[in-house]
C-alpha cells in the first residue's frame, strides 16, 4: 500500500458547512453527543431491534455466504471496468429515451438539476430520500435558487421539520424516539389533527395526510438510485413507503443522480444485489416497494427522464486501494447498526452525511485528509476495531483493516515519513487485522500481557519501540475478555 | 451539458492506472439460482402465502371457478375500482358485482392522479411472484396497465396464478423484461422510521389482497 495520507486533491477546501465534513474533530463532537442520554436510549433501542430483525433473515438464507462472496466480486469488476460500463450504461438508457449527464463535482450536479427543473417552470420538486442528494446539499442550493425541495420519506420528513441533521444513512431520524416526533409535527406540521398522540401508526397517518396533496400536483421529482444496470440502462430504488413510487411515476420529469459508483453490469447481477440489500438494511426479506425503469415507457410514468452520474470525489477514492474497496458500499447501513462506537455517539458525531463505520473510512477518502486539524482526519479513530461492521457488511468490506491503514498514513504524515514505534505498531496491527485468524491469535496472545502486569494489573515497562509509550504513563493490562469475546456473549441474537 | 463527461471518464482511468491493473477475477455465483420447490408447487403456494401473511397481506388460495367469489370478497365494500385493458373475464364479473363503480384505465384517455385518488380500489394480475421473499412483481403487462393505477388507489388486489409462483429471487429475475416498468411489491407500504417499529400503509395503498387460483 501507498504510504502518503489520504489522496491527492483537486478541489479544495470544502466550508466548513460541506455535507461530507463537520466543524469540529469526532473526539470532541462524540463527548458533546455522549452528554446527551435520550439520543443513546433511543439509539440502542433502534440498533437492538435492527440487529435482531437482520440477524433472523440472514439466518433463514442457508446461501448467504455465497451470495456476499458474489456481491463482493461483482463490485470489484464493476470498480476495474468503471468507464467501460459507465459508456455501456449511458447508450442504452440514452436509446431508451433518457438524458445522461456528468457532474465533476457538487456544483456542477446542483447546477445541472437546477437547470433542468428551471426548464419545466416549477418552482417546487418532491424528492426520495437520497445519499448522493444529500452529500452534495442539494435541498439548499435548490432553496438558494428558488425552487422548494420537499423530502417525502417519513424520516427525512422528520429530520426536515425539526430544522435537524440525518443521523443514520437510512433511519435519518433514528435519533429521534415517538414523543419527540409528536412534539416536531405539531409545531411544525400544518394542519395536524387535534389530540394527536405519539402512536406510531397515527404519526405515519398524518405524514400520509400532509404529504398527499404535493404527491398528486407536482409536476418533477428528484431522485437517487441504489443500482444502475450498465447493460439494461436499468435504474432501480429500494423502498418501503411508497413515496418513492409516488416520486418516480406521478410528474413528468425525473431527475435522478447517481454516484458512479452504483453500477453492476448486467440486470441478473440484481438476483444478487436484491437478496443482500434489503436483509442488510432493515432486516426484511424484501423491502415492500422496488421500481426498475430504463428510460421511458410511453403512456406510463415520466416521459422526461435524466440521471446525473456523479463523480464528487469517487474518481479521488478509486485512485486509492482503501477508497476502491469503500466504494463497493452499497449503503445498506449493517454496519453503522452493530457499532459500538456509533450505537454511543450517534450520527451527528461524525460531521458527514455517511457516519459510521464506512463514513468513518469513505468520507475522508471523498474529500481528502487536510492536515492534522482537517475533522475528516480524526475520522479513522472513530472505530474500536471491534471487527463487527465487517462480518455485518454483505458486500464484506473489510472496514477495520481500512481504518487500521488510514491511521498508519496519518501517523506516517505527520512524522514526515519517517517510521516510528507507533507507525511500525499500526503496521503490525495492519498485518494482524488483515485476518480473522492473526486476529484470534493476537487476542489470545493480549493474555500473556496479564501475566507480565503482575498484580496490580498495570505494565510499566515494554521493549522499545513501545517503550516511549510506557515512559510517560501505565499501560492498563488488557482485559480478561477480548471486546469480541465479551460481544458475543452479551449479543448473543447476532449469531446470523 | 455533457461538458465533464470526457473529464470524469478521464479521471477514473487514470485513477485506474494508478492503482495498478486489475486482472479480471471471475465472479462466483455459488448462491442458490434455483430452488428446491418447482414453480407453482403446492410447497411454493405454502410459502408465498407465509411470507405475504407475515407482511400483513391478506391471502385467499382457491381453485379456478371461485375466482370470481373470491375477488369479489377481496374488494369488499369497495364503491369504486379501477381496471386495467386486459383484466379477464372472471376477474372483471367480480369487479361488476354488488353495484360497484368500475373505471376502466385507457390508455387514450388516462385517468389523472387526482381521478384515480378518488377510487377505492385496483384489481390487477401480475407477472411472477417470489415465494422465499413474499414479492410480486408488475410488469406494466395488459393485466397490470400503469403504475399509477396501482399505487393510488388505498386497496390492491392481485390475482395470482400458481404457475406464476416461483421460489427464489434468480428464478424471478430471469423471467423478467429489463424494458418494462417494473414494480416489485412485498406486502402494503409500510414504514420502520418510528423506532423502527413497523407501521402499514404510509403513502401506497393500505391493504394488499392476494387471490391465488390454484
Ligand atoms: S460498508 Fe457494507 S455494511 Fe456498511 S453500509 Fe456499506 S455495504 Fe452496508
Amino acid at each position: 500500500m501507498t504510504t502518503f495520507l489520504g489522496v491527492p486533491l483537486r478541489r479544495h477546501a470544502h466550508a466548513p458547512e460541506s455535507p461530507l465534513r463537520g466543524t469540529e474533530s469526532f473526539p470532541q463532537a462524540a463527548r458533546r453527543e455522549l452528554a446527551n442520554p435520550q439520543l443513546r436510549a433511543n439509539l440502542a433501542h433502534a440498533t437492538a431491534t435492527i440487529r435482531a430483525k437482520r440477524a433472523a433473515v440472514v439466518g433463514e438464507l442457508a446461501d448467504w455466504e455465497a451470495l456476499r462472496d458474489s456481491g463482493s466480486a461483482i463490485k470489484a469488476d464493476v470498480m476495474a471496468r468503471l468507464p467501460e460500463l459507465l459508456e455501456q450504461f449511458e447508450a442504452a438508457f440514452t436509446a431508451r429515451g433518457g438524458t445522461v449527464h456528468w457532474a465533476a463535482d457538487a456544483d456542477e450536479a446542483n447546477r445541472i438539476v437546477t437547470e433542468l427543473v428551471r426548464a419545466t417552470g416549477a418552482d417546487e420538486v418532491i424528492k426520495i430520500k437520497s445519499m448522493a442528494t444529500q452529500e452534495i446539499g442539494l435541498n439548499e442550493y435548490l432553496e438558494e435558487q428558488g425552487i422548494a425541495a420537499v423530502e417525502t420519506d417519513l424520516a427525512e420528513l422528520i429530520v426536515q421539520l425539526g430544522h435537524d441533521k440525518p443521523s443514520h444513512i437510512l433511519v435519518p431520524a433514528i435519533h429521534r424516539n415517538r414523543t419527540e416526533i409528536r412534539d416536531i409535527f405539531v409545531s411544525e406540521m400544518t394542519g395536524v389533527v387535534e389530540g394527536l398522540t405519539d402512536d406510531p401508526r397515527e404519526l405515519a397517518m398524518a405524514a400520509r395526510t400532509h404529504l398527499r396533496r404535493k404527491f398528486l400536483s407536482a409536476r418533477v421529482a428528484v431522485s437517487g438510485a441504489n443500482f444502475g444496470i450498465a447493460d439494461t440502462g436499468t435504474l432501480c430504488v429500494v423502498e418501503s413507503e411508497g413515496n418513492g413510487r409516488m416520486c418516480l411515476t406521478l410528474p413528468d420529469t425525473l431527475i435522478t443522480v447517481m454516484g458512479i459508483e452504483k453500477l453492476l453490469p448486467t440486470f441478473a447481477d440484481l438476483e444478487v444485489f436484491l437478496q443482500l440489500l434489503p436483509r442488510s438494511s432493515t432486516g426484511e426479506r424484501m423491502n415492500p416497494y422496488t421500481s426498475l425503469w430504463s428510460g421511458v415507457t410511453p403512456g406510463d410514468g415520466p416521459q422526461d427522464l435524466h440521471v446525473v452520474l456523479l463523480d464528487n470525489g469517487r474518481t479521488n477514492a478509486l485512485a486509492d486501494e482503501v477508497g476502491r474497496a469503500a466504494l463497493h458500499c452499497i449503503r445498506c447501513s449493517a454496519c453503522l447498526n452493530v457499532c459500538p462506537v456509533y450505537e454511543r455517539t450517534g450520527g451527528h458525531a461524525y460531521g458527514s452525511v455517511y457516519p459510521g463505520p464506512i463514513g468513518a473510512v469513505l468520507t475522508p477518502q471523498l474529500t481528502g485528509m487536510q492536515g492534522h486539524d482537517d475533522p475528516n482526519a480524526s475520522l479513522p479513530y472513530a472505530s474500536s476495531l471491534c471487527g463487527a461492521c465487517y462480518d455485518a457488511c454483505p458486500v464484506k468490506i473489510n472496514i477495520p483493516e481500512l481504518l487500521v491503514e488510514l491511521r498508519a498514513r496519518s501517523v506516517d504524515d505527520e512524522r514526515g515519513g519517517m517510521p516510528g514505534g507507533w507507525d511500525a505498531a499500526m503496521k503490525a496491527a495492519s498485518w494482524v487485522m488483515s485476518d480473522p485468524k492473526r486476529f484470534a491469535a493476537a487476542e489470545k496472545g493480549l493474555q500473556l500481557g496479564r501475566i507480565v502486569a503482575g498484580r496490580d494489573r498495570k505494565i510499566s515497562t515494554l521493549p522499545p519501540p513501545l517503550s516511549g509509550w510506557t515512559q510517560s504513563r501505565d499501560l492498563p493490562a488488557p482485559p480478561a475478555q477480548t471486546f469480541r469475546a465479551w460481544w458475543r456473549e452479551t449479543h448473543p441474537e447476532e449469531q446470523a | 451539458m455533457t461538458g465533464s463527461r470526457e473529464a470524469v471518464l478521464g479521471r477514473i482511468r487514470a485513477a485506474l492506472a494508478t492503482a495498478g491493473p486489475v486482472a479480471a477475477q471471475p465472479v462466483p455465483r455459488e448462491y442458490d439460482r434455483r430452488g428446491a420447490l418447482a414453480p407453482g408447487s403446492p410447497e411454493a403456494i405454502e410459502l408465498l402465502v407465509d411470507r405475504l401473511i407475515d407482511y400483513r397481506a391478506e391471502v385467499q388460495v382457491v381453485a379456478p371457478a371461485e375466482v370470481t367469489a373470491a375477488v369479489a370478497r377481496a374488494l369488499g365494500d369497495a364503491a369504486s375500482v379501477v381496471v386495467p385493458r386486459g383484466l379477464p373475464d372472471d376477474v372483471l364479473a367480480a369487479c361488476e358485482q354488488d353495484g360497484r363503480q368500475v373505471v376502466g384505465d385507457l390508455s387514450e384517455i388516462p385517468l389523472t392522479a387526482a381521478q384515480l385518488d378518488g377510487i377505492d380500489a385496483v384489481v390487477t394480475g401480475a407477472r411472477v411472484a417470489i415465494a422465499l421473499s413474499g414479492t410480486i412483481v408488475l410488469d406494466g403487462g395488459p393485466d397490470q396497465g400503469r403504475r399509477a393505477i396501482t399505487l393510488v388507489p388505498d386497496l390492491h388486489v392481485i390475482v395470482l396464478r400458481a404457475d406464476q409462483v416461483v421460489q427464489t429471487v434468480p428464478e424471478a429475475i430471469a423471467l423478467l423484461d429489463p424494458t418494462a416498468p417494473l414494480t416489485m411489491i412485498s406486502g402494503p407500504s409500510a414504514t420502520s422510521d418510528i423506532e423502527l417499529q413497523r407501521v402499514e400503509g404510509v403513502h401506497g395503498p393500505r391493504t394488499l389482497r392476494v387471490v391465488i387460483v390454484g
